[in-house]
């Protein structure tokens, strides 16, 4: 009976181990972030900030600004935006914050206001958007999104056009939910979607043919890759083992004493 | 576990990093960030009509703001930045609109700037003459010369153009057309509504920006802020390059950023070479450079070939925007390459096809095309995961702690039950 009672308790404290640490989900800027006061008007001159990294920048209405993160499998991002209007406008405006990744394919939200009215009488917008779970591996032909770079671009959509080129300030923060290391998903990309920002050289001629690699021969190929699933399926073995122990103990004549 | 435990260290750590030394460079691929000849090159251009003597702005004259605020700028000015100065309509107090149009002169030319002598430059300036923009948009894309990298004007003005043709906002996109990548930001001063269309089309025509200041402070910020982004961006420089109506004679591209331009309904034809066990990544931004109905579309194709579709990115909008972009991976399947008797394998040849949905509203000038860009990437392929060989989770667990336990349970019967009938024989 005692080895029940140990053998439980080793259980136990394997199953507390195992329990992921909570994820912080809070959309707050990491402490200490140099806040960026930049922003870029392209897709070529998007300012690079990080997750958690707030960004403050004075703007004109009318102005694409775009911003630049970098995100891994794994990994939950959250846009939040704040536009203020220090000045009053005419009529409603229509504001929109899109994501795009590495290769510019627009990124679906799956929560948050996308696309938020603000009436003419209203001293700011807020936005949001909460994209989908970064994918370690997704097939070419998929939108999945994937590790690389992503884009944010803010901009106003619908207004009237006297209310162009009046002052605003933006307030922008990526925040990053999960810990981009243990993912659902298998496989992985072998290079992550960032964009090739250098000018590109044009191909005189096409490129001759060259000899066929050869496959290296390695031994430890046909495993699968390292990875949670390892510890996942040792810890599956040992508790086995010890639960084998344990149903051939319960099966014993008890002792006389 | 271990994993979990590792990588959340390993992503405080990266946080901690992130904080003290800020944000980490987004692009991985600029290890090596070549280092350009030319510094960041800026000219302003000011309007010295003699509507600047309205004083409208805080109860001062529109040129004294403009003033203090080039004072500012070029007190706060980076050591890199060469910075120009070029004003219009400050000369000439005549009447006469065929000598008036021609009035514009560079004051501070395009080089290190001596603060005292642009200063000074500056101070001197009196409300006069007639507003010849286009004039001075063609003169300042002069001063700033030709080279590889992108150049900035920031025109600064407060009445339209009195001296078309030519039309201020058919030079800029006229300019924009050119080799050189150029961008007229354009700032208004307490603009009316004609001025606001104008400098809204120019900025609109060259990927620039349109403000309307109504102080002093909004111009000075304004100005810095566009000269700062001018030093930070100025490097980003796709190549020219310039499609083909069909594959067979399309050019063949490289890695990296090209910019072509597009017209209503053409296509574009491009070539990429890709090897056996690389994927191709393309994408295209085609930018709305002049007015256009409210609803459009971007596809991009990649073909083989023969003209069979491999795989397409689209992307479709509505409403005001800058550039509608859209993208496409593609990697040929790992079994279907059979290589040549010769052990060599050649690279495939993948076409790429741009073409857009935008419709031309009335009046809508259609040549030259809207700006393409286009960013190729060949890169190694990423094969798809074999079947997972080991599990993962809590099910996972409890199964096999399951099936150890009832195989416990079975064998210590067994054993009893063997025991039992050995010591009775």
């Amino acid at each position: 009976m005692r080895t029940l009672i140990r053998s439980a308790a080793a259980l136990a404290a394997v199953g507390l181990t195992l329990t992921p640490a909570a994820a912080s989900a809070e959309p707050t800027p990491s402490p200490g972030a140099a806040t960026v006061t930049k922003a870029g008007t392209s897709f070529l001159t998007a300012t690079a900030i990080a997750a958690g990294q707030p960004v403050q920048v004075g703007a004109s209405t009318g102005d694409h600004l775009y911003w630049s993160f970098r995100a891994e499998a794994g990994q939950t991002h959250e846009i939040g935006a704040n536009v203020a209007f220090p000045k009053g406008r005419t009529g409603p405006s229509t504001w929109t914050v899109e994501v795009f990744d590495g290769l510019r394919r627009r990124q679906a939200c799956t929560a948050g206001a996308q696309t938020p009215t603000a009436d003419a009488t209203a001293t700011g917008v807020t936005l949001g958007c909460t994209l989908r779970r970064v994918r370690p591996w997704a097939e070419p032909w998929s939108g999945d999104p994937l590790p690389g770079t992503y884009y944010v671009r803010l901009s106003v959509t619908e207004l009237p056009e006297p209310d162009l080129g009046l002052p605003i300030d933006v307030d922008l923060l990526v925040s990053v939910d999960g810990d981009g290391g243990a993912s659902g998903d298998d496989g992985k990309l072998a290079a992550p979607l960032v964009p090739n920002t250098r000018a590109g050289a044009l191909l005189t001629a096409e490129p001759t043919p060259e000899p066929v690699a050869e496959e290296e021969l390695s031994l430890t190929g046909w495993l699968p890759e390292a990875g949670s699933r390892w510890v996942w399926t040792t810890a599956g073995g040992v508790l086995a083992a010890v639960a084998g122990v344990v149903g051939f103990a319960l099966t014993r004549r008890p002792r006389r004493p | 576990m271990i994993n979990k435990s590792r990588s959340a260290a390993v992503l405080i750590g990266l946080l901690a990093t992130t904080a003290l030394i800020g944000p980490a460079p987004a692009r991985a691929g600029d290890d090596t960030p070549e280092t350009p000849a030319e510094p960041p090159k800026v000219e302003l251009v000011l309007d010295v009509s003699g509507s600047m003597r309205a004083r409208d702005i805080d109860g001062r004259s529109r040129i004294s703001v403009a003033q203090q605020a080039f004072n500012e700028v070029v007190d706060a000015l980076p050591d890199e930045t060469q910075l120009g100065i070029r004003v219009l309509g400050a000369t000439y107090r005549g009447k006469d609109k065929k000598q008036g149009c021609l009035d514009t002169q560079q004051i501070v030319p395009v080089g290190p700037v001596d603060r005292t002598q642009a200063k000074a430059a500056v101070a001197t300036l009196r409300p006069t003459g007639f507003t010849p923009v286009g004039l001075a948009l063609r003169s300042a894309a002069q001063d700033l010369g030709t080279g590889s990298t992108a150049r900035r004007i920031v025109l600064i003005t407060d009445g339209e153009d009195t001296c078309a043709p030519p039309d201020p906002c058919e030079v800029a996109r006229e300019l924009a057309a050119q080799g050189t990548r150029l961008v007229v930001d354009t700032l208004g001063l307490a603009p009316d509504e004609k001025v606001r269309r104008q400098l809204l089309c120019i900025a609109g025509a060259t990927g620039g920006t349109y403000t309307a200041a109504q102080s002093a402070d909004e111009l000075t910020g304004r100005i810095k802020q566009l000269v700062d982004r001018a030093r930070d961006t100025y490097t980003a420089t796709p190549t020219v390059v310039g499609g083909a109506a069909e594959c067979a004679n399309a050019p063949l591209l490289g890695p990296g950023v090209y910019t072509d331009r597009e017209a209503f309904s053409e296509h574009r034809w491009y070539r990429v070479p890709v090897r056996p066990g690389q994927e191709l990544r393309a994408s295209v931004s085609v930018a709305l450079d002049r007015p256009v109905n409210p609803d459009y579309g971007v596809l991009l194709r990649a073909t083989a070939t023969d003209g069979r579709e491999l795989v397409r990115g689209v992307d479709a909008g509505s409403g005001r925007t800058d550039v509608i972009s859209t993208g496409l991976r593609w990697s040929a399947a790992e079994d279907t390459p059979t290589p040549s008797p010769s052990g060599t394998q050649t690279a495939e040849t993948v076409c790429l096809v741009v073409s857009n949905s935008f419709a031309a509203r009335p009046g809508t000038q259609v040549t030259p095309g809207m700006p393409v860009e286009l960013t190729v990437d060949v890169v190694a392929a990423s094969p798809a995961p074999d079947g997972p060989d080991l599990g993962r989770g809590w099910a996972l667990l409890l199964l096999l702690t399951l099936a150890g336990l009832v195989t416990g349970l079975v064998t210590g019967l067994l054993t009893r039950w063997w025991v039992a009938t050995w010591r009775e024989n």
